[in-house]
């Protein structure tokens, strides 16, 4: 089910708008038609699903204020539609609009449109108090929505006298009591600090996954749109320029401008282990001999391999001279060489959790399922690369991804994928220099801390490309 | 002046005449309201002037006390019984019957146009130059019109005072209501709020300061006037600042002057306070 479906809408705000709307579907750009108006949004369009997390993000200006508005008829779109379930808002009437605002969609505003003079409690209860409901039932619930957002015992302040993040909390805790399927939220943690607003996150996404929300969420801050979206709407100038996963807008951004929005995300909160992980470079079933194994490990130039059972349940790892130590002293089988101390995570492990265990760990980690299945492999390498994103306006003649692997396992690869002699070390780009692949940009990064990472990059030489 | 470009344009007798005819065809209607008036304003100034002085002293120095404190309780007693003292309470006390009707017949005229004029731009259109010509036209220039309609006495007093007191009532309704932070409203419309508990819950209460700044103004013109209007036989301090000019009495004037002075400061410090005690400015100076 969808709950909300936006279908080609325009909103321009000015003296001539339908003139503004139909110069804009012949191709006009924003700043051409600013004569006739403020084109706020132009041609959007986009599905909700039920208890999804749609997030807008976008620099302040670029209509996303203007958007959410229309999502609940509080402005009229100049052109196209927004449906409400079944309910188009350009048609409903008055009277059936004010009912869905009471029972469907609710909304927590960017600067937080408190009443001043009542107190938090009864503006936590306003809602309440405009659906009919009576005063003791209203002021219970909107108590326990304040209790929810960390407002406990601030009842009967006036909003005047919160910070602006207690002020934003009373906005979150009204919206809350409205208890409607629907939750619009315009900026709703910007004025919160940090820490705050982390907690709010994730409230907020407890919250989503206990009550089944729907949630549209406006912000510019891209690391919030990447936390808490299942899908993310970039706008820019009025327009949509991708939507998509966190995942899909950080590796394949639409363009330029996504493209830079996202390079200073904290990439490590978002991506995931599933996103990042390599194919390990030898899997060794226990029943495996020390000879087979260390031909396999001879032949794939790894230091270390994992060893598995008949079901592919990660067993632990082996080292090179143990093995080769073993098949010297004719023991059959590996059984006894294994070592279980491997750090394990699951795909959706974000990379920020990994760094700490993949610093301990002999070996890359092991990414694993719920039944401990091994599913790959996430190498330091892997881990520190992630943190950059990726170039805009690759060359034509660099090679995607594979080269940085390969630099990395130099030691053991004769020729690079550009074509270098084993042994060369490329220099650490001068950011200045426009001419320099900026492709060369990781792998000079992770050269630079070969020698440290020298074991786990071996182990896997061979995975080129890896799963990605 | 005879040999002018232009020809002389009889704009004041064509006025003349409409008046001339409304008075005339409205016969009735104005005489209703005269007997309307009359029997607002009868009681009222009974009110005012029956009990002893020291009475209406107390109670008004209490009101003025309780909106702000003591001191201005204390000052408007003092004033009042200099007003005694220059043997002035009867024509003060008519005055303030005067002031009181009209400012609230004012009131009840001027906050729903300014309530009008807010939600439609258009109304506001046409309201505004009409008002910008009732707040610049000489004083005066409305008595002419309503002695024509009304005669002499009280009524043609009031009714002056009430069109010349009307403009700020209207004005600063409008205003306090267009400056209620657009989002409060948008909340209000955002959980499905009538517009009729937007106006109550939101906009009126937010707009009161303001509001009530416009009720200050309305009671301020509305005592101005009322001294002007002494000169169409309305009872009250304007008689005697009338009779003064007239015989270039100064004694008489200074005591009915300085009568006026002191009610006007009683009016405006006490109406002033009461603004300060509308929720919304007590919730603003608490934060
Ligand atoms: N009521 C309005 N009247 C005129 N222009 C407006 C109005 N509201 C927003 N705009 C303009 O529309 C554009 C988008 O604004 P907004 O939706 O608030 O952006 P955002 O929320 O992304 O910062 C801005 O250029 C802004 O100036
Ligand atoms: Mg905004």
């Amino acid at each position: 089910m969808t709950a909300i479906r936006v279908e080609n809408v325009y909103k321009v705000f000015g003296r001539r708008p339908q003139e503004a709307v139909r110069k804009l579907r012949a191709g006009a750009t924003r700043d051409e038609v600013k004569s006739l108006g403020t084109a706020a949004v132009i041609d959007t369009s986009f599905e909700v699903a039920d208890g999804e997390i749609f997030v807008v993000m976008g620099l302040s200006g670029s209509g996303k204020s203007t958007l959410i508005r229309m999502l609940n008829g509080l402005w009229r779109p100049t052109s196209g539609r927004v449906l409400l379930g079944d309910d188009d808002l350009a048609t409903v009437s008055a009277s059936r609009l004010r009912a869905l605002r009471r029972t469907t969609v609710s909304m927590v505003f960017q600067h937080f449109a408190l009443l001043p003079h009542r107190t938090v409690l009864d503006n936590a209860a306003y809602p309440l108090e405009i659906q009919g409901v009576g005063k003791e039932e209203r002021r219970e619930r909107a108590r326990a929505a304040l209790e929810l957002t960390g407002l406990g015992g601030w009842e009967d302040s006036l909003p005047g006298q919160l910070s602006g993040g207690m002020r934003q909390r009373v906005g979150l805790a009204r919206a809350l009591t409205a208890d409607t399927d629907i939750l619009l939220m315009d900026e709703a943690f910007s004025a919160l600090d940090p820490l705050i607003r982390r907690e709010m996150q994730e409230q907020l996404v407890e919250i989503q996954q206990k009550l089944g929300k729907t949630i549209v969420f406006i912000t510019h801050d891209l690391n919030e749109a990447m936390y808490l979206g299942d899908r993310i709407a970039v706008m820019r100038s009025g327009r949509i320029v991708q939507i998509g996963t966190a995942e899909e807008i950080l590796t394949a951004p639409a363009d330029d401008y996504v493209a830079q929005f996202v390079a200073d995300v904290d990439r490590t909160r978002v991506l995931t282990a599933s996103s990042v992980m390599l194919r390990p470079g030898v899997v060794l079933p226990a029943a495996a001999g020390p000879r087979r194994a260390a031909r396999a490990m001879r032949e794939a130039q790894a230091a270390a391999a994992f060893v598995v059972d008949r079901d592919r349940v990660l067993l632990g790892f082996v080292r090179d001279s143990d093995v080769v130590d073993a098949a010297r002293a004719g023991i059959p089988r590996l059984d006894g060489l294994v070592q279980t101390d491997v750090a394990t995570v699951d795909e959706d492990t974000p990379l920020s959790e990994i760094f700490a265990p993949s610093a301990e760990s002999l070996v890359p980690v092991a990414v694993t399922d719920d039944h401990g299945r091994l599913l790959g492999v996430v190498p330091r390498v892997t881990l520190l690369e992630a943190m950059v994103p990726p170039e805009i306006d690759l060359p034509d003649d660099t090679p995607a991804d594979g080269p940085v692997e390969t630099v990395v396992g130099a030691g053991a690869t004769t020729v690079n994928g550009n074509g270098v002699p084993d042994g060369y070390e490329p220099l650490p780009p001068d950011d200045g220099v426009p001419g320099l692949a900026p492709d060369e940009l990781p792998a000079a990064r992770t050269a630079a801390s070969a020698a440290e990472v020298a074991a786990a990059a071996e182990f896997d030489a061979t995975t080129e490309g890896g799963t990605r | 002046m005879n040999d002018t470009l232009v020809p002389r344009l009889p704009l004041g007798d064509v006025v003349a005449d409409i008046v001339d005819v409304v008075t005339k065809s409205g016969k009735d209607v104005f005489a209703a309201v005269k007997t309307g008036f009359l029997a607002a304003y009868e009681p009222l100034e009974i009110l005012f002037t029956t009990p002893p002085a020291w009475t209406i002293i107390l109670v008004i120095a209490a009101l003025a006390w309780w909106v702000k404190g003591w001191r201005l309780g204390v000052g408007s007693a003092a004033g009042l019984v200099l007003v005694a003292a220059v043997d002035q309470w009867d024509n003060a006390m008519a005055t303030l019957a005067l002031v009181v009707l009209a400012s609230v017949v004012a009131i009840i005229l001027a906050v729903p146009l300014g309530i009008w004029a807010a939600r439609s731009d258009r109304v506001s259109a046409v309201v505004r130059p009409v008002l910008d010509l009732m707040q610049t036209m000489p004083a005066f220039v409305y008595l002419i019109p309503t002695v024509v309609v009304f005669l002499t006495g009280v009524v043609p007093g009031l009714v002056a005072t009430i069109i010349f007191a009307l403009a700020p009532g209207v004005r600063f309704t409008e205003l306090g209501i267009r400056q209620v932070d657009p989002e409060v409203v948008e909340a209000g419309h955002a959980f499905g709020a009538t517009e009729g508990r937007i106006l109550r819950q939101i906009q009126l209460p937010l707009a009161l300061p303001t509001i009530m700044a416009g009720v200050n103004q309305v009671i301020m013109l509305s005592l101005s006037m009322v001294v002007i209007a002494g000169l169409t036989g309305a009872p009250g301090l304007g008689r005697d600042v009338v009779a003064a000019l007239t015989r270039v009495n100064v004694s008489l004037g200074v005591e009915a002057g300085l009568s006026v002075v002191i009610l006007a400061m009683i009016l405006d410090r006490v109406t002033a306070a009461l603004a300060d005690r509308a929720p919304v400015a007590r919730a603003l100076a608490r934060s």
